[in-house]
Formats: structure tokens, sequence, C-alpha cells
């Protein structure tokens, strides 16, 4: 079953009619991690966000996205923001921006989890609290009553996770969320996002250019190169047996970068590989 | 240079440079521009309407009203101007300083903008005006001391932003001294801000001057202002309203044509927004994305 | 060739009154030889980026020196162009008003570098020489690439002749395919021009890829310091979760 059907997504700038993401459809069934790969400028953060309709107001899309068999394109916009959170969660790349900077990040918690499900206070701080501590976040406490400046990139990242648990989404869109973080949280941020799959069981798309993580992650792989899906499959059949150049090149480049270093620690941290 | 012709481009930008340029000559040439002597009274035209010797008519005293029009020019734009500018630079070259040193001159300097920004302007320009005497220089030094540290203020927080920037330290780990850094990075970039913040600031300043010069404490009586023309105009409001026209058309067109031009400045001074005014609306879509996740 | 020396940073916190400092860097020592590209592994907020604007010269250590062929970085002695340096940001490394051009040509004018022709030849060559080429010269930063912006950033970087460059981040903003492509060609730069690096940055692969010698940073500190052969031997427990945790392809 297909929890989500995108088809003929067109995304193209009104001003000048340059078009961002051409024709593309593909859909994800229902508890799969979509992985969407490609360079920066090839459309896939466009492709994801339009989705959701949370591109900037100087990009118009057409299409259909069939979301549980309803069209979110056609959708009111009202109904539409009743969808996401609930039923759509977005986490995404720089944490600093998504969260609002003005106040604390446990009211903007709370305020998302009072809006969709209209819980009371001491609910919804039970609820953030079991969530943060299932993404190992330590005194949750002191987490919702920090701003976000006084947080790393990393935290609020698992916060955001943290919010996704809570809200129990059927898909989840990750938006390069690791892309900004230090080897450190970036795998911790992996780690998590592996579990929220399977406490959730949902399904989840993931934007990604860094093939190491997709390969842990996804199960499923689109290759996007300027607007178009050039490639699509599971993601060790695409990985393995790249058939198009373009993701010939991505596979390369990318394991060029880590083959000095696998051959730097052949023998050593034997769990280096995993 | 390159970059101010893309202001050519504009229509808007151009109008408004001819509206600016024509007033600033006929101000410098007044006496070959008016058609009569601002200050010769006539009480036979008491009033009177348009007509070909006097374009726009005269008033109370019989005064030819294009002329006084055309003499207000210099009290009300071009001293004005000069007050800009002295205030403009006293602040930027301060600003600068303490945007782009940071630590103990920035200190310094702030603590002395916040003493002046901490009296109200009108009630230090009554001072000054009032310890110095009425008269247009005394007004003009009274805005000069009273707007420079408001003007500090926002260069400062303008150039702030760009001394953090990767080229600016780039350009002092290769050794360019800080004068040519502020010259060549600094200053082009907060130009944008500097526009538009003294384009507004003119607008304040001219009915600042009206405004005083209506209380009796700028210009004296017989020489023309367009404040003060406001002002006359003013007892005859309901009968003759037509009196008012004229300078608060002046007013307005003058106002205008600033603010026009320092938008089109800014625009056509940034490569990256081009001269169109699309990619200008674009600039408006990068907004703060946290009102979204999860609502 | 340049040694740093018991380097000692902090930053004061509050206001101007306010005695409250926070140590950022605690007594950092090394060296790194002529032609060396020496990597300096450290997460955000481990003062790895301060390190680095202290070796620019940017501001002044609290204690200890960073000295430059024997002469205090910052001081006026030091001949201007010797040190250079590529930053992380793409996006504002180079001023938005400046063609490639003028970009490049910024650090020449310091003198001694030939002015009109000359200028415009080298920097013809500096283009091709990082893989652009002439068409680039009168474009704007903002029709550039992340890679081409970063390629741009190198070419100025080396069109004063330095002997060494400090790369702070230089590749972590780039997608990883275009992140190999700038580290191939600072591979081949640094041979064809005989140049050391200092490479800052949090990934231990580009490190890895490009230099000769590692060092670990922690808050402020160098944990470990070993030759790139012996990265799996490494002995600290900070330095062996750091290569537990990354994510290899």
């Amino acid at each position: 079953m297909n929890i989500l059907e995108v088809e003929h997504l067109k995304v193209w700038e009104a001003g000048s009619g340059k078009s961002i993401v051409h024709e593309s459809s593909f859909d994800v069934r229902a508890g799969r991690c979509l992985a969407i790969v490609g360079e920066s400028g090839s459309g896939k953060s466009v492709t994801c966000r339009s989705i959701v309709r949370l591109n900037k107001s100087s990009l118009r899309q057409s299409g259909a996205i069939r979301f549980k068999g309803e069209d979110l394109n056609a959708l009111p916009f009202k109904a539409l923001r009743n969808k996401r959170g609930r039923q759509i969660c977005m986490i995404l790349q720089n944490g600093m921006s998504a969260f609002d900077p003005s106040c604390a990040v446990g009211v903007h918690l709370r305020e998302t989890l009072k809006r969709h499900y209209g819980w009371g206070r001491g609910e919804i701080e039970a609820r953030m609290i079991s969530a943060m501590e299932s993404v190992r976040l330590k005194n949750p406490l002191d987490v919702m009553n920090s701003y976000p400046y006084q947080l790393s990139g990393g935290m609020l990242q698992r916060v955001m996770i943290a919010l996704a648990l809570a809200l129990e989404p059927d898909l989840v869109i990750a938006d390069e969320p690791t892309t900004a973080l230090d080897t450190l949280s970036q795998f911790e941020v992996v780690e998590q996002l592996i579990g929220l799959r399977e406490r959730l069981g949902g399904s989840m798309i993931f934007v990604s250019h860094d093939l190491g993580v997709v390969r842990r992650i996804a199960d499923d792989v689109l290759v996007m190169k300027n607007g178009e899906i050039v490639e699509r499959g599971g993601v060790s059949s695409v990985f393995e047996q790249a058939r198009h150049p373009y993701t010939q090149y991505l596979i390369s480049t990318r394991s060029e970068l880590g083959a000095g270093f696998k051959t730097l620690m052949k023998g050593g941290v034997s769990d280096a590989q995993r | 240079m390159k970059r101010l012709l893309n202001l050519g481009r504009d229509k808007l930008a151009v109008l408004s440079l001819i509206v600016i340029g024509s007033v600033l000559t006929a101000g410098i040439f007044a006496p070959f521009v008016a058609p009569h002597d601002p200050q010769q009274v006539n009480m036979g035209l008491r009033y009177a309407g348009m007509s070909s010797a006097y374009w726009l008519g005269n008033d109370h005293l019989g005064r030819c009203i294009l002329s006084r029009l055309i003499y207000g020019i210099r009290p009300s734009v071009l001293w004005v101007l000069v007050a800009l500018l002295a205030s403009v630079g006293v602040g930027a070259l301060l600003g600068l300083a303490a945007g782009y040193f940071r630590e103990k001159i920035d200190a310094v300097i702030m603590r002395i903008c916040d003493v002046f920004l901490s009296f109200p302007g009108y009630v230090m320009t009554l001072a000054v005006v009032g310890i110095l005497g009425p008269g247009l220089e005394n007004i003009l030094i009274a805005f000069i001391a009273t707007k420079w540290a408001w003007f500090a203020r926002v260069i400062r927080t303008s150039v702030m932003q760009y001394a953090e920037k990767d080229y600016i330290k780039f350009a002092r780990a290769s050794g360019i001294g800080h004068v040519r850094i502020i010259r060549t990075h600094i200053v082009p970039a907060a130009f944008a801000d500097i526009a538009v913040v003294s384009s507004s600031s003119v607008c304040s300043m001219i009915l600042q001057i009206s405004g005083l010069s209506f209380l009796g404490l700028g210009i004296q009586a017989p020489n023309p202002e367009w404040g003060m023309m406001l002002n006359e105009a003013r007892e005859v409001m309901f009968s003759k309203p037509q009196l008012m026209l004229a300078p608060g058309i002046a007013i307005v067109a003058v106002v205008s044509a600033f603010n026009f031009l320092s938008d089109a400045l800014q625009v056509a001074l940034d490569p990256k927004l081009g001269a169109s005014a699309e990619s200008r609306r674009n600039k408006e879509g990068k907004q703060a994305r946290y009102e979204y996740i999860g609502s | 060739m340049l040694s740093v020396r018991n380097v000692e940073k902090s930053y004061g916190r509050g206001g101007l009154f306010s005695e409250r400092k926070q140590s950022v860097l605690k007594g950092v020592s090394f060296e790194c030889a002529s032609g060396e590209c020496l990597g300096i592994i450290g997460e955000s907020g481990s003062g790895k980026s301060t390190l680095g604007r202290l070796i620019l010269g940017l501001e002044k250590p609290d204690g200890g020196e960073v000295l430059f062929g024997g002469e205090p970085v910052g001081s006026p002695k030091r001949t201007a162009g010797s040190l250079s340096a590529v930053f992380q940001d793409y996006g504002s490394s180079i001023n938005p008003f400046f063609t490639v051009e003028e970009a490049i040509a910024e650090p020449m004018a310091g003198g001694g570098f030939g002015g009109g022709k000359k200028r415009r030849e080298d920097i013809d060559r500096l283009l091709l020489q990082v893989g652009l080429n002439a068409s680039y010269r009168s474009k704007y930063p903002h029709e550039l690439s992340g890679g081409e912006a970063q390629r741009v950033c190198i070419a100025r970087a080396v069109s004063t002749r330095p002997r060494c460059i400090l790369l702070d981040e230089a590749v972590s903003s780039l997608d990883v395919s275009v992140q190999i492509q700038v580290l191939r060609l600072l591979k081949e730069l640094k041979s064809s021009l005989n140049m050391s690096y200092i490479f800052i940055t949090h990934d231990i692969q580009a490190a890895a890829y490009l230099c000769d010698r590692i060092i670990i940073f922690r808050e402020g500190r160098i944990e470990e310091t070993m030759a790139v052969e012996h990265l799996k031997d490494v002995q600290s427990a900070y330095a062996r979760k750091l290569l537990d945790a990354l994510i290899t392809f």
C-alpha cells in the first residue's frame, strides 16, 4: 500500500517561468523510508517541501500529491495546516531557524501539541519528557526551558525528532537533518531517526546528499539531477548496480572520499565500518 | 559607476532624479529662475488667483507664490541637505568605527550616543535654539547635534553584520589595512542602509524646519520658507484652501522623490537583486520557517 | 615554519564591566613544518575556529604566541600574503559587490605582483589552475555554485604565492561529490606550489584524505596528535569514539 503518491509534480518560478522540478512521479510505501539524493540545486528539497506546500511564495506547483488517497495539492490551506504536524511532520536541516528564537523551546512544543491534540499542560509535559528521554536528551525539563540559541544543532535536531515522536505522524519528512552536524551528533541523530522509524512504524522521506547516511537509514532511493528523477529503486540495488552515469558519479565520489579513511582503518577499530 | 547606470532602467528612479535635480537647480539659481521678488508686497493683488504674470497666484500680502516657493527651496531643501550630510557624515564616521573595531571603541561611542538619544529630539533642538537664538544656522546646528547619534547607531548596526563576514576576515588575514577594508568592503555594503535612513530623515527634517519656522524660531518672517508658507495659508485654510496646495505639494513631491530614489538606489547597488522588481520581491521570500514545523 | 606556543584565549561574557570569562583555548602548542598538511579535528564549540583566527592574526592570544617564520603573526614585519586562508561559508567568502576578478586581485594589491596586463594574465592563469576558465572573470559571486565559489576562494588564496594556507572547514558546506573535487584540487596545488596546509575540520574522512598529521582537538585542548598512518591506533577514548561514530559508505 502506498501512503503517498506523487504524480506529475511540477514546480516552477512564477516570475521567470523557470522550471525547478519537472514532471516527477514517485510513491512512498507504508512503513518504508524513501531517500531522495542529489547535489544541491537538484530540486530534492523543493520536491519534499512541495508535498506540504511549504515552498516560498514565488514558486508555483502543479500535479497530484495523494496522501492516503487525498490530494494535498487540492486541499484548502486550512485543512492542510491540520495535516502538517499531526500526520506529516517535517524535520529541518537548520534547528536554529526551525524554532521560534523568541521563546523557550518548550513553549513552541506545547503550542504545537495543544493545537493538534488539545492535551492539557500536564499530559503534554509527560509525553514530551518521555519522547525526549527516548531520543536520549538528558534533563528534558531543562531543554524545554532553554531558548534555541542555548542548544547545539544536534540537540535541536533531536528535539525535533522528539516532537515527531510525540505527534505520531504517518509520514516524517526529514530535509537534510544531518548535513549541518558534527560527526558525533550526526551519528546520534541518525541513530535516533532509525529509532523513530522503529517506534512509529511509519513512513519517512529522507533528503540528503550524503550517500553514507542514506545507506544506513533508507529502503528505497530516488536520485535527482536538475529537477529530474534519473534513477530509482531499492537502496542496495541502486548503490551496487547503478545504471545512470550520474548515480555512478555520486557513488564514485563518495567512495573516493571514504577510501583513504577505510584503507587507514584496515585492521584498526573493528566496528568503524558497521 | 556601472551599477549606477542600472538606475537608468528604473523609470521611477529617473523621474525622482529629475524632480530632485530640477528642484536643486531651481533653488541654487533662484534669482534667475524666479519671475518676481519673493518679498515684494503688493496689496492690490491680495489673494489673487492664477494669472499669466503670477502663475501660482498671490498670497495674503500679494506676494508671488511661485517666487516664494522657488526661494523657499534654499532653506527647505538645500540647507536641510547640508545639515543631513553633516550629521550623516559624523554619524557614519563614528558608526563605522564602532561597528568595525568593536570592543572598547564601540562601548565608548555607543554610551555617548545613548546620552544624546536620551533627550527627545524636539526638546534638544529647542534647547539649542534657546541658547543660540533663533535663526536658520542655529537650527541646522541643532539638527546636526541631535541627529548624528541616531545615524551612528543605525550605521553601526548595519556595519556590524558585514564586519563578521568571511571576506572581511580574508582581507584582514591577507594584510590589507583597516582603512582600505572599510573603504572597499564596508562602505559599499552599508551604503544602502545609509541611503535609506538618510532619505527618510530628509522628510522628517523638512517637516521639522517647517514646524520650527511655524513657532517663529526658524526662518524670520519676510523670508520665504515652505513650512512658513503653509502656516500663513493656515489662517485662510477654509476660505482659500488653494494657498496650501503649492507648498504642500512641493513638500510631498520632494519627500517622495527622495524616498523612491533611496529605494531604487538600494536595488541598483545590489548585484544580486539586479534591476528587476521581481527578484527584489523574492528577497522577501526568505522568511523564518519556525512557524511551520509541526503546525 | 608555523609554531603555536602555549596559546591561551578566553572571551569575556556579559557586559563591559563584567569580569566573567570563558576560557576557549587552554595552553595549545604545536608546530607545522614547511610542506606539511596538518589536520585539526574537533567538534563545534571545541575552539578550533578561535585557533584559526589566532593563527591568522585576526585576534591576539591572551597568553603564549603564534609565530610564523619566526615572527609573531599580525606583526607588520610578516610579509603580507605569505599566510592565506579559505573559509567555510562560500556564500560570504567573496564580497557580493566584487566580480571574481576583483576578488582574486584584492590580496595581490598588497604589492610586488605587477599590474595591468600582467595582473589579468595572472588571474587567467590562477583560474585555470583551480579548474575554471577565463570567462568566470566577470561573474559575480551569486552566479557561482558552491564548488565554483570555493575554487575562486582557493585561487584568491594562492594568488599571493603563500607558504601556508589555513583551510577553516573549507569543504564542509559543499555537497559530498563536490567536496572530493575540491579536496583533489587542494592536493594537486599542494604538490605543485609546495605549500603547507592547516586543515581545520570536523570531518575525519576529509582530513584523512588530505592530511599528513592529525591533531584531535577537544574543549580547547589537544587531545591527541598522530601521523595519519597511525589513525587506527588512536589512544584516547574520545578519539576512538569519534572514529566509531563515523558513518562510512
